[in-house]
């Protein structure tokens, strides 16, 4: 895809941003384990998830490079995204609830 | 009519070219040319129906009396999780995507291939992959999986029946699904020929489009589910099961968090074919084309927010019970809006019962009674009394089967002439059309009134007040399967020996309708360049001329 646009710039990050956004990954993912340990009563699962979205969004955006892409792309995944937060909106009416 | 356009066939057609440098069987198994992708799907697909619908015979004999009759309650079990998993994973969700999305999707968008036929190949072949093993699974040790086509946890991880092999099996044709969206949703963007906006597309494409993009987002929402049951079989892992801490109810939201948006992977490509068929048999445009496009992505989208539908008793909380349930009856807006617009379309138009539109109103008859009575379903209150009974089974088969399995016939009959080149014999079917409808009514509008007096689905026997219902269910099995080996059998006469069909019988519209029958490799020998509306039917007079 990226050939067939010709004003599409070809930007990769370094080396460096990739070992940062590592490093970031690791740090967040001993938060989670410490945060486990934790008790932050009905809040736990909103931290957890929290901490989880962070995550993602780097590795979507630095690792599978979508920051650098076409808006096209951005937009599809938005879209599937909040297909998801929908989702999860929607299950809580149940857990909460129960 | 038939005949007047007739263009003799040539004998350069894609069957004859291949795009690989062998012959013979290995340029169809090696082939990346989205037709015979499309073919190789449509022989796989038919088999795994027609084993699905004996398996339902099977099942209909052992019901035709109380007590045992010809299998035990076990060997029951084992059939209608065979027939389930059969007649969903391997028949009604690929079915019109793989069969007729592969063969004609590219080519109404005047393109000639889709964007990655390599792709498509892998598709197929994960198919392949995923039937062998799901068939595999039967014969080892261990016995047949007997959960249901659901594969409700706890029993799931609990059964001793082979349950890891099967489950991977859906995972992998799960992946086969997205590849095929993902393939399909690609196309659509990239590959319009000049001229084909997005608002010129044939409605069928609108269809496969928008359930492309469901097929992508809720696919791995099944793979995941389906690896955690094997993780937890495997290793004890509790996350589902009460007895190690999971939550089982949890294991029915994911489940249904794709298999109800499956419910649209089927239907939606089913829709799309009736908007095809109703304006060529009406000769008259399509009424409402932007809201019947824009209701396919409605429904896509709102086909999202209404699973938990079918976990009204499961014990999940009071207040997702009344949103669920006021969701489930928004999503019938849209398709409302969809049949009205069909038979508007009908209205004064100059109609044609040809075999492919009869189809189509067996479907509008049958598909109405499924939505109706999932409306039923969708209630509550009455889903308490109803749930797990025969009325559930009556439902599904009136939507799956009435709905897209009558929709697949339609296709089947409409788009005969174009892939093979061949007619059949037009009064078998027509005929075919009634025996099927009665068959069709015999067979399952009597599990609507067990279920209602309380006949519990997946049982195989039942209280002696049910036994004359049954029977008459039973017959109705022979009648309807008998109509389907008689379908198969003069389509099959047909490719051989039916007589050369011109390029447009039918004096159709769409692109297809103007190359030739069968279409010659990568279709078109010069891109087309899209001017008219689609379903502009003074086109007809310059198609003739040409
Ligand atoms: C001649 C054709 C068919 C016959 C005779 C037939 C018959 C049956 C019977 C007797 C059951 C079991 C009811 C019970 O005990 O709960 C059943 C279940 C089912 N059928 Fe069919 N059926 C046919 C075609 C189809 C088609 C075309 C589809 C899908 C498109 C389909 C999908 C299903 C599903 C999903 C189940 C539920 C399986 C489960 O409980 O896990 N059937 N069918
Ligand atoms: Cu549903």
């Amino acid at each position: 895809m990226q050939h067939e646009n010709p004003k599409h710039k070809h930007h990769h990050p370094g080396y460096g941003t990739y070992i940062l956004v590592w490093l970031a990954l690791l740090a967040f993912t001993s938060i989670t384990v410490t945060i486990a340990g934790v008790n932050l009563g009905r809040y736990t699962l909103f931290v957890a998830l929290l901490i989880a979205a962070i995550k993602s969004s780097l590795v979507v955006n630095i690792f599978m490079h979508i920051k650098f892409e076409e808006k096209i792309f951005k937009v599809f995944l938005a879209l599937s995204g909040m297909t998801l937060v929908v989702i999860f909106a929607l299950t809580f009416f149940d857990f909460i609830y129960r | 009519m038939m005949g007047q356009t007739a263009v003799a066939v040539k004998a350069d057609n894609f069957y004859h070219q291949s795009t690989n440098k062998y012959s013979g069987i290995l340029s169809w198994l090696l082939t990346i040319d989205h037709k015979r992708i499309g073919l190789m799907y449509m022989v796989s697909i038919i088999f795994f129906f027609l084993v699905g619908v004996i398996v339902g015979v099977l099942m209909r004999l052992e019901l035709m009396a109380p007590g045992k009759t010809i299998v035990d309650a076990q060997t029951y079990n084992a059939l209608f999780t065979l027939h389930g998993v059969i007649m969903i994973f391997l028949f009604i969700i690929p079915g019109l995507p793989a069969i007729f999305g592969n063969f004609f999707l590219p080519i109404q968008i005047g393109a000639r291939d889709v964007a990655f036929p390599r792709l498509n190949l892998l598709s197929y072949y994960l198919y392949v992959i995923g039937a062998v093993l799901a068939l595999l699974s039967l014969v080892l040790p261990g016995g047949p999986i007997d959960t249901g086509w659901t594969f409700y946890i706890p029993y799931s991880v609990r059964s001793t029946t082979n349950i890891s092999l099967p489950l991977l099996a859906a995972f992998i044709l799960g992946f086969s699904s997205i590849l095929t969206g993902l393939n399909f949703i690609t196309t659509v963007h990239r590959l319009r020929a000049p001229g084909m906006g997005f608002f010129k597309m044939p409605l069928f494409v609108w269809a496969t489009y928008a359930t492309a993009w469901v097929q992508i987002i809720a696919t791995p929402v099944v793979g995941i589910t389906i690896l955690l049951v094997i993780i937890e079989r495997l290793f004890g892992v509790g996350i589902f099961d009460p007895a190690l801490g999971g939550d089982p109810i949890l294991f029915q939201h994911m489940f249904w968090i794709y298999s109800h948006p499956a419910v649209y992977i089927m239907i939606l490509p089913a829709m799309g074919v009736v908007s095809e068929i109703i304006p060529t048999f009406s000769r008259r445009t399509i009424f409402g084309y932007t809201a019947i496009a824009m209701s396919s992505l409605a429904i896509a989208f709102v086909g999202y927010l209404v699973w938990a539908h079918h976990m009204f008793t499961s014990g999940m909380s009071d207040t997702a019970r009344w949103i669920f349930s006021l969701l489930t009856f928004l999503v019938a807006l849209p398709s409302g809006v969809k049949v009205f617009n069909w038979v508007a379309t009908m209205y004064k138009g100059s109609i044609d019962p040809q075999p492919p539109f009869l189809w189509v109103m067996a479907f509008i008859f049958l598909f109405s009674i499924g939505g109706l009575t999932g409306l039923v379903l969708g209630a509550l209150a009455t889903d308490v009394h109803v749930h797990d009974t025969y009325f559930v089974v009556a439902h599904f088969h009136f939507v799956m089967f009435g709905g897209t399995g009558t929709i697949f016939f339609a296709a089947l009959h409409y788009w005969f002439p174009k892939m093979f080149g061949r007619m059949y014999n037009v009064k078998f079917a027509r005929i075919s059309v009634a025996t099927f409808f009665i068959g069709f009514m015999l067979l399952y509008f009597p599990k609507f009134i067990m279920g209602y007096m309380g006949m519990p689905r997946r049982y195989y026997d039942y209280l002696p007040q049910f036994a004359n219902l049954q029977m008459i269910s039973t017959i109705g099995s022979w009648i309807l399967s008998g109509t389907i080996f008689f379908i198969v059998g003069y389509l099959l006469h047909a490719l051989f020996k039916g007589p050369k069909a011109p390029s447009n019988p039918w004096g159709g519209v769409t692109l297809e309708w103007h190359i030739q029958s069968p279409p010659i490799m990568e279709n078109f020998k010069t891109i087309p360049t899209i001017t008219h509306e689609p379903y502009d039917f003074s086109q007809l007079k310059e198609m003739k001329n040409a």
